[in-house]
């Protein structure tokens, strides 16, 4: 019902009549889950502001949207036996559905379940796709084998032929170059830097700077997420998460980790996902007991070790990992004065205009505000938001041939508005928009922390 | 403590983004943080004032005229009329001219999509050549697969409520959807972008074509309102030119594109008076000071790690039932964040009228303000110096049965964001 409607009509709108149907026996409907989500399905008031949020909807009718793929087939698997509809696969993960319901109904929890018991039961395991999906999934096995060889690697990659091949054989677009290898990774060069150890000296000198008081401190020490992307592929992000962390005081710890999983529940891989989740927390869960907070340098990665561990898994720690996890400039904010640094730095050479674009991850997580007000007042740079549309490639989404036409039409809104901007460099937290930008644009994309790193830490 | 604000308003619907505006045009440095989209996004985007009096009475032609009459505690009662009129001089100031209705304290009569008729005070100007006042006929345009809006069912209403005109409905298939089930977004995105039908010719074009074999010397159109998220007035100046007649939307049911239009140009506005913004993450708590009875910080919950957010001043402005700025379930009614006193009948069974039309008591829950909107408790009591209350989170009211939402909001909302502003 509607408010713009019926005058005469003295009623309230249909979400506000609260009468819950309280006494009800779990039914179990996606028998491989270990999650009731009844209530979720119960609270659906089919209000369709998911499906107004859902980027993919919007530009491929098709789709049935989140509202369909979570409370509704839900409720459909519950009355017969049908099966998952293979529509689900179509849902890129971006999450957006999540943070538009008014009635809190998990609904992307309740996608990565039934995509998982889609690619489980419905899904040829001899089929190219279930191959496909599996390989970009596990980016991280395959980067890590990449990036022994990178030069190589790159000239392969990048080989115009064997793309057209790798499309025809294995559904991945022949329209993407894929992104570089680094020639040494981030933790080599962790490792030949000195590790925690160096970092701890580090960040002794920079607190003696800073005067007094901190000098002693035990509680500024963080443990780093970097994630596949940031290691393999752009270490440069990750040395000035550690740079600006350490000028700050911080003594960093880089554990042994896998892949954050958002790949994988993207993929319906959950088994693959639920194997690295139990090395991350263990991991990451016994440094937190030492007084360690855990922060990561892509948003996806944080978003999943906040909100997608605690929704699908059940390891000892996980709820701990979760309390403890940031986004690395959102934990500069909480615990220090940036905006007080950022008021007295400026970064040097000719003025710059970055174009913004907050990942969906980061607006899930209430984070996608945060670069554009901090460097407002940093001298020497602009930055301009380029609105709030998705960017469309959502990690391996954007990366398979059936998908490249929705995800490329996905981010017209975004190449147009980038377009618009001042200036020619982007700028973005999550490697994957960073990727559909430049092939959008052709602009070159930098990290916040980057940006941080020009603006705080002299050479 | 690093995130430190003069003013923090708590809420990002139409109250809590005109508190801020409110606030930041005071100077102060302010801080909007909202949980959840508002309820914007599912309002019609027609901003009423005052349709009908608390006892049913209207519709009424003139919504000032009736304000001196209501009872005491209802949130145009606290604010008196000079807010009133503030809030809608904000609020024009803010749409410009997306927006009309400001030429005359009058209520404007807006058909709806059920075929009636409705007082309201600012209407989208995309819906201006509907008014029902107007004489001229009407043809109003269905889409097959939009569900919600039967155009011949609603024309044969509109005729029986006795409008000056005669309206004639028709349906027409919508070009370039395969979907059975295609959503309202989807409509917009397909007029915003124009595509192409055939070579040449695109999908607002098509639609002209299909809708001109239904006219007969009608000179107005009206659609449901999908024309267009991002660039409605070049769709509907379109419209106009191919069908060679006035073109008009027909506010419809969540989730509605007017509705969020208006929270587009809210966000901008919102941006361009400085206001720093947060969405995605709910308030859950609050710290006392240690001395007097003010708030201290209110405490943010970031999906599972809590942080503190400190200001001088306060506004509540987290919606009612609906936004969940009050909550209710089988014992009792509060609201959550500070646990504002919020007067209810301890039977459950008072809070309901037998009536479904009835005149239900949990329509007018919400906290109880003095008049300068800080929240009192049972006793009359001042219950935090530094905290005031605005929009749905109000008691008193009914907006559904009085259709006054907006206008509470923005009246409210101006009100209290401009005092929380001086007074730091
Ligand atoms: C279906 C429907 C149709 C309507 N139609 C009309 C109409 O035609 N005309 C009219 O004038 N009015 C209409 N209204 C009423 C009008 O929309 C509302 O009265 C008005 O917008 C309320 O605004 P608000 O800012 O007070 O609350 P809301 O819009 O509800 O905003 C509250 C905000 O607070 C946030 N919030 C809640 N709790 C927290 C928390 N703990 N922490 C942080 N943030 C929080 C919510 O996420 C939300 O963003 C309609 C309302 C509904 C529901
Ligand atoms: S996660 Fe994104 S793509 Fe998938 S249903 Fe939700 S909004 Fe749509
Ligand atoms: S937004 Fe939430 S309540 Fe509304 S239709 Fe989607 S799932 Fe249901």
């Amino acid at each position: 019902m509607s408010d713009a409607d019926s005058p005469d009509d003295r009623g309230v709108p249909d979400g506000e009549r609260g009468d819950a149907n309280e006494d009800f026996e779990p039914v179990e409907v996606f028998p491989e889950g270990d999650l009731d989500l009844r209530s979720g399905a119960d609270s659906c008031y089919k209000c369709s502001t998911c499906d107004t949020n859902c980027p993919v909807a919007e530009v491929d009718d098709e789709f049935p949207g989140p509202k369909f793929q979570g409370p509704e087939q839900w409720r459909l698997k519950r009355k017969e036996d049908s099966e998952i509809d293979p529509s689900i696969m179509d849902c890129s993960n971006c999450m957006r559905c999540d943070d538009a319901c008014p009635a809190d109904v998990p609904l992307s929890q309740m996608h990565n379940e039934a995509r998982a018991e889609y690619v489980d039961g419905q899904m040829s395991k001899f089929s190219v796709e279930y191959w496909r999906n599996r390989v970009l999934a596990n980016y991280r096995k395959g980067a890590w084998l990449g990036s022994k060889v990178p030069r190589l690697t790159n000239a392969l990659a990048n080989n115009g032929p064997l793309r057209k091949l790798g499309e025809k054989l294995f559904g991945l677009t022949a329209e993407r170059e894929f992104p570089e290898f680094a020639t040494e990774t981030f933790r080599e060069w962790w490792e030949e830097r000195g590790g925690a150890a160096t970092s701890k000296k580090r960040a002794r000198e920079a607190r003696a700077d800073r005067g007094g008081a901190d000098v002693q401190s035990e509680d500024k020490r963080v443990a780093y997420f970097h994630g596949c992307y940031a290691n393999y592929n752009t270490p440069e992000v990750a040395k000035a998460m550690v740079r600006v962390f350490e000028h700050f005081g911080y003594e960093v710890a880089v554990p042994e980790q896998g892949c954050s999983g958002t790949p994988m529940f993207a993929n319906g891989m959950l088994d693959d996902a639920r194997r690295d989740a139990e090395t991350n927390v263990s991991n990451f869960s016994d440094l937190i007991d030492e007084g360690y907070d855990v922060i990561c340098s892509c948003t996806s990665c944080s978003m999943s070790l906040r909100q997608e561990y605690p929704e699908l898994f059940t390891f000892e720690g996980t709820a701990d990992v979760a309390a403890h996890t940031y986004e690395a400039l959102e934990y500069l904010r909480i615990h220090e004065d940036l905006r007080g640094a950022l008021d007295e730095a400026e970064v040097g050479g000719e003025g710059e205009e970055l174009a913004y674009h907050a990942p969906c991850h980061a607006r899930n997580q209430g984070l996608d505000r945060q670069a554009v007000e901090l460097f407002r007042d940093l001298d020497g740079v602009g930055v301009e938001d380029v609105g709030d549309s998705c960017s469309g490639i959502s990690g391996t989404y954007g990366w398979k041939a059936e998908k490249y036409d929705t995800s490329m039409a996905i981010g017209e809104e975004m190449f147009a508005e980038m377009a618009d901007a001042d200036g020619e460099t982007g700028m973005t937290e999550c490697p994957t928009c960073a990727m559909q930008m430049e092939h959008g644009t052709g602009y070159e994309i930098r990290h916040p922390l980057e940006l941080l790193e020009d603006a705080l830490v002299a050479d | 403590m690093a995130i430190e604000q003069d003013v923090l308003v708590i809420g990002g619907g139409l109250a809590g983004a005109t508190a801020a505006i409110s606030a930041a045009r005071t100077g102060a440095d302010v801080r909007l943080v909202s949980s959840k989209q508002p309820t914007l996004r599912h309002a019609s985007g027609l901003i009423d004032v005052l349709g009908y009096t608390p006892d049913g009475e209207g519709p009424l032609a003139d919504p000032f005229a009736a304000l001196s009459d209501l009872p005491e505690g209802h949130p145009y009662e606290r604010v008196g009329r000079d807010a009133v009129e503030a809030g809608l001089a904000l609020f024009d100031e803010i749409v410009g001219n997306t927006y009309e209705g400001n030429h005359t304290e009058r209520n404007a009569l807006i058909p709806t999509q059920g075929g009636r008729v409705k007082p309201t005070a600012r209407y989208p100007a995309s819906v201006s050549a509907g008014l029902a006042s107007d004489e001229r006929d009407a043809l109003l345009v269905g889409f097959e697969r939009l569900a919600g809006f039967d155009a011949s069912l609603s024309a044969a209403r509109l005729n029986a409520t006795g409008v000056p005109f005669t309206a004639r409905g028709a349906a027409v298939e919508f070009p370039e959807l395969s979907s059975a089930d295609p959503k309202v977004t989807r409509f917009a995105q397909l007029l915003d972008r124009d595509e192409g039908v055939d070579a040449g010719r695109g999908v607002r074009r098509e639609v002209t074509e299909r809708v001109t074999t239904h006219m007969d010397g009608e000179d107005r159109v009206g659609f449901p309102a999908v024309l267009g998220d991002d660039h409605p007035e070049e769709v509907r100046a379109d419209l106009e030119s191919h069908l060679g007649a006035a073109v008009f939307e027909i506010p419809m049911g969540p989730p509605s594109l007017p509705g969020l239009r208006l929270e587009d140009r809210l966000y901008d506005a919102l941006d361009e008076a400085g206001v720093r913004i947060e969405t995605g993450n709910p308030v859950v708590g609050y710290e006392s000071k240690s001395r007097g009875n003010g708030v201290e910080t209110v405490l943010v919950d970031r999906t599972g790690s809590t942080v503190p957010y400190g200001a001088e001043q306060f506004v509540l402005a987290t919606g009612g039932l609906v936004g969940k700025g009050i909550e209710s379930d089988r014992s009792g009614v509060e609201e959550p964040i500070f646990d504002c006193h919020v007067a209810h009948p301890s039977d459950r069974y008072d809070w309901f009228a037998d009536d479904a039309f009835g005149d239900h008591r949990f329509a007018r829950f919400g906290v109880d303000p003095d008049r300068e909107l800080r929240p009192r408790d049972a006793h009359g009591k001042i219950e935090f110096d530094n905290l005031r209350a605005a929009g749905a989170v109000l008691g008193n009211y009914d907006f559904a049965a009085e259709k006054s939402g907006s206008g509470v909001s923005l009246a409210t909302g101006s009100h209290a964001g401009r005092l929380a502003g001086e007074n730091t």
